[in-house]
């Protein structure tokens, strides 16, 4: 039996017989969200239909409130689980109140007539995904969003006990991303409904998750709380990623730091830099940055973009060593971008590197 | 409530449906009545309408009227209503069952698989001077359905794009047919006169025994199919869709396809292949009651596709009279363009 709300116990996922992913070991709680990510093609897909069941499992069990789910009737299970999948509907005339209302099928008579109780539940379900407006438009005729949000509504209509979603927020613009996971979130914190799903944002997967799965391969490379799963490294090496940076303390995707001679120091700080780094990098200036505390906030992207950053520990004046390694560069250097950095009395220094800069003549102010 | 135009409540949207569905329902019953009167009134010997009242009535049972009445234009009546039900039906479920509106069992070939067993059969048992009963034909042409919707079955395991089942349909249906047009060739003569006009689509020459056997096969596939509409209705949504909410699709897939392959054999064994009927009905019908719930569009359908074949057949008879068309001839010249429709439509639509 199992411990977890729901667990994957040994469990093989993959086609025809042939298992792609093995010896998945996952508990999740009630009322849990957990997110899976992974690269295109990595198999969250074919976990995520395993565990629905549209896919045969290879091998191991899987336990959903200490019952094997294969024990489970369809029936059964359509009153604890509901799916919002990738597949494209193409429903012939029917509004998106219909569509909502095919969630009430476990719940309804033979012939699948809505009481009046149907109907309401369908219009609260609406409510909740913020989709009450879309009720009789022809489900055809609106956008990928609100689309979304009426299958999201379909599945809450299903009343279970947990909701499984591929890729739920592909196609969609950054606020109905930001909807459809609030109201997710709202769901399974207030409800204590289950979520289980694939994302392809990582940074939105950090956020909302409270426990992440890392598909890759023919395994799962890491399960746990995101904040021990987000790693930088970690997740170049799931993605493979070699032409850019994932920062994990912000969830931010950097693109590749430029490369070529150094001509160009940045002086700046407290996030003055921030706006120039980008800038150099779209124009494919390899730069210096500093003198930066290493808890600035110019210094997390510094890392990832300058050639180089000249560092000072945080709330120390600024040393004699860290002053002259900036002398050196500006030397080195033919263009000198000086910010608005304020200076206060522990980096005096980067005040007299400011002035050294203005009469050298290659410096411009930003 | 909110007032924007999406924002009727779901209680309003049903109410106002529901009185779209009795009115449309109306109407069809009163098309087919009008159609019904008609059907009996039109031939080559006309008969008033009083006469008729009383022919109905078994008042004056001796007359050649009566006789032409009960024993040619009655039964062939019934049986436009039985097999053009059962063949909108059968196309309806088809077109669920692929996901493809343009699905049917003519275009899918699976009417002329049925022919072909049934030309086999009709032949093997002429040839040896045995009367062939209506139910051998219904299962020999169940056995052909079966055999086309395997291969239909087959090739969309393999291949899962519309065109190209609609295509593979198509082939089948022209391999069977020349199989069957080489077997009518080498047949007797005696025997081609009724399997040629048999072979060709046509209501003329039914008994009041193929009356009664449709009747049962098709009035249990009915009800049967009925009983399923919840089931169809959440498979409308896709495989995956009806399988999470409790639809177990294995054997739902497995009833779909014995349901229809019944109706269009049921069709195919008495009236030979009837092209169009099974793709425009339905379309037809959905546009109507504007909705594809199947609790609303299965009688719909039938009710529909009765009418249908009913004013087709009609135009059939009495278009050239005395001479007889064949009923695909019709029901192609006002299906075809349906469907052409369709497909325009679908073009812009999406």
């Amino acid at each position: 039996m199992g411990k977890h709300y729901f667990q994957m116990d040994h469990l093989s996922v993959g086609y025809n017989r042939k298992a792609l992913i093995h010896d998945i070991c996952i508990g999740i709680e009630k009322g849990e969200i957990v997110t899976l990510i992974g690269p295109n093609g990595s198999g969250k897909s074919t976990i995520l239909k395993s565990i629905t069941r549209q896919l045969q499992i290879i091998g191991g069990k899987v336990y959903f409130d200490n019952q094997n789910l294969t024990a489970f009737s369809f029936r059964d299970l359509s009153t604890r689980m509901a799916v919002v999948l990738t597949e494209r509907m193409k429903p012939e005339l029917m509004t998106c109140h219909d569509i909502v209302a095919t969630g009430r099928y476990p719940y309804t008579g033979r012939l699948g007539l809505l009481t009046r109780e149907d109907e309401e539940k369908v219009e609260e379900a609406m409510r909740a995904v913020h989709a009450e407006d879309l009720g009789s438009r022809d489900f055809n005729n609106i956008s990928d969003g609100q689309r979304q949000r009426v299958l999201l509504a379909r599945a809450i209509c299903q009343e279970p006990d947990i909701i499984i979603l591929d890729e739920p927020t592909s196609f969609l613009d950054i606020k109905h991303k930001l909807d459809l996971l609030s109201i997710l979130r709202d769901m399974a914190k207030k409800k204590q409904i289950t979520v289980i799903m694939s994302l392809h944002e990582i940074d939105l997967a950090q956020k909302i998750a409270d426990k992440i799965i890392c598909v890759k391969g023919d395994t799962i490379s890491h399960f746990g709380k995101p904040e021990d799963i987000f790693e930088e490294n970690m997740i170049r090496d799931l993605y493979d990623i070699n032409n850019g940076f994932f920062d994990p303390l912000f969830g931010s995707i950097e693109l590749p730091r430029p490369d070529g001679e150094v001509k160009t120091l940045v002086i700046c700080g407290n996030g003055t830099g921030i706006p120039v780094f980008r800038q150099l990098q779209k124009e494919h200036v390899p730069f210096v940055a500093g003198i930066l505390y290493t808890n600035d906030v110019d210094y997390r992207l510094a890392r990832l973009l300058a050639a180089e950053v000249i560092t000072e520990e945080p709330f120390m004046e600024i040393s004699e060593e860290a002053f002259q390694k900036a002398i050196k560069a500006m030397e080195n250097c033919e263009r000198i971008i000086c910010t608005d950095v304020p200076v206060g009395s522990c980096n005096k220094r980067l005040g007299k590197l400011i002035e050294l800069a203005k009469s050298s003549g290659k410096s411009v102010m930003v | 409530m909110s007032k924007q135009p999406g924002g009727t409540s779901f209680h309003m949207e049903n109410f106002k449906r529901r009185s779209r569905y009795a009115v449309v329902f109306i109407l069809l019953i009163l098309a087919f009545c009008l159609i019904t009167v008609l059907n009996i009134n039109t031939g080559n010997v006309h008969i008033s309408l009083s006469e008729i009242m009383d022919i109905l009535l078994k008042k004056a049972t001796d007359t050649k009227e009566y006789s032409i009445i009960w024993k040619i234009r009655l039964p062939r009546i019934l049986m436009a209503t039985i097999l053009g039900g059962a063949l909108s039906l059968s196309g309806f479920l088809l077109q669920t069952f692929f996901e493809n509106p343009i699905a049917g069992p003519f275009v899918l070939g699976i009417s002329s698989g049925a022919k072909m067993v049934v030309a086999l059969t009709m032949i093997y048992y002429l040839g040896r001077a045995v009367n062939v009963t209506s139910y051998t034909l219904i299962i020999a042409a169940f056995i052909g359905s079966l055999i086309s919707i395997g291969f239909i079955l087959l090739i969309s395991k393999r291949i899962k794009h519309m065109a190209t089942l609609l295509v593979a349909g198509i082939m089948i249906g022209y391999i069977c047919s020349a199989v069957t047009d080489f077997v009518i060739t080498f047949a007797d003569d005696s025997d081609i006169v009724n399997l040629h006009g048999w072979s060709q689509g046509s209501f003329s020459g039914m008994s009041w025994s193929n009356v009664y056997i449709s009747c049962i096969v098709v009035g249990i596939t009915l009800i049967l199919t009925f009983l399923l509409s919840k089931p169809i209705g959440a498979y409308q949504l896709g495989e995956a869709y009806a399988q999470s909410m409790g639809v177990n699709i294995k054997f739902f897939r497995v009833a779909l396809i014995l349901l229809s392959s019944i109706l269009s054999a049921t069709v195919t064994a008495f009236a030979g292949p009837i092209s169009f009927v099974g793709i425009a009905v339905p379309f037809l019908m959905k546009r109507s009651f504007n909705t594809s719930r199947p609790l609303i569009i299965i009688p719909g359908t039938f009710l529909g596709g009765a009418v249908f074949c009913m004013m087709c057949d009609l135009i059939a008879r009495m278009a050239f009279a005395p001479l007889e068309l064949n009923i695909s001839t019709v029901t192609s010249i006002f299906g075809a363009p349906v469907v052409i429709f369709m497909m325009l439509r679908k073009k812009r639509g999406n």
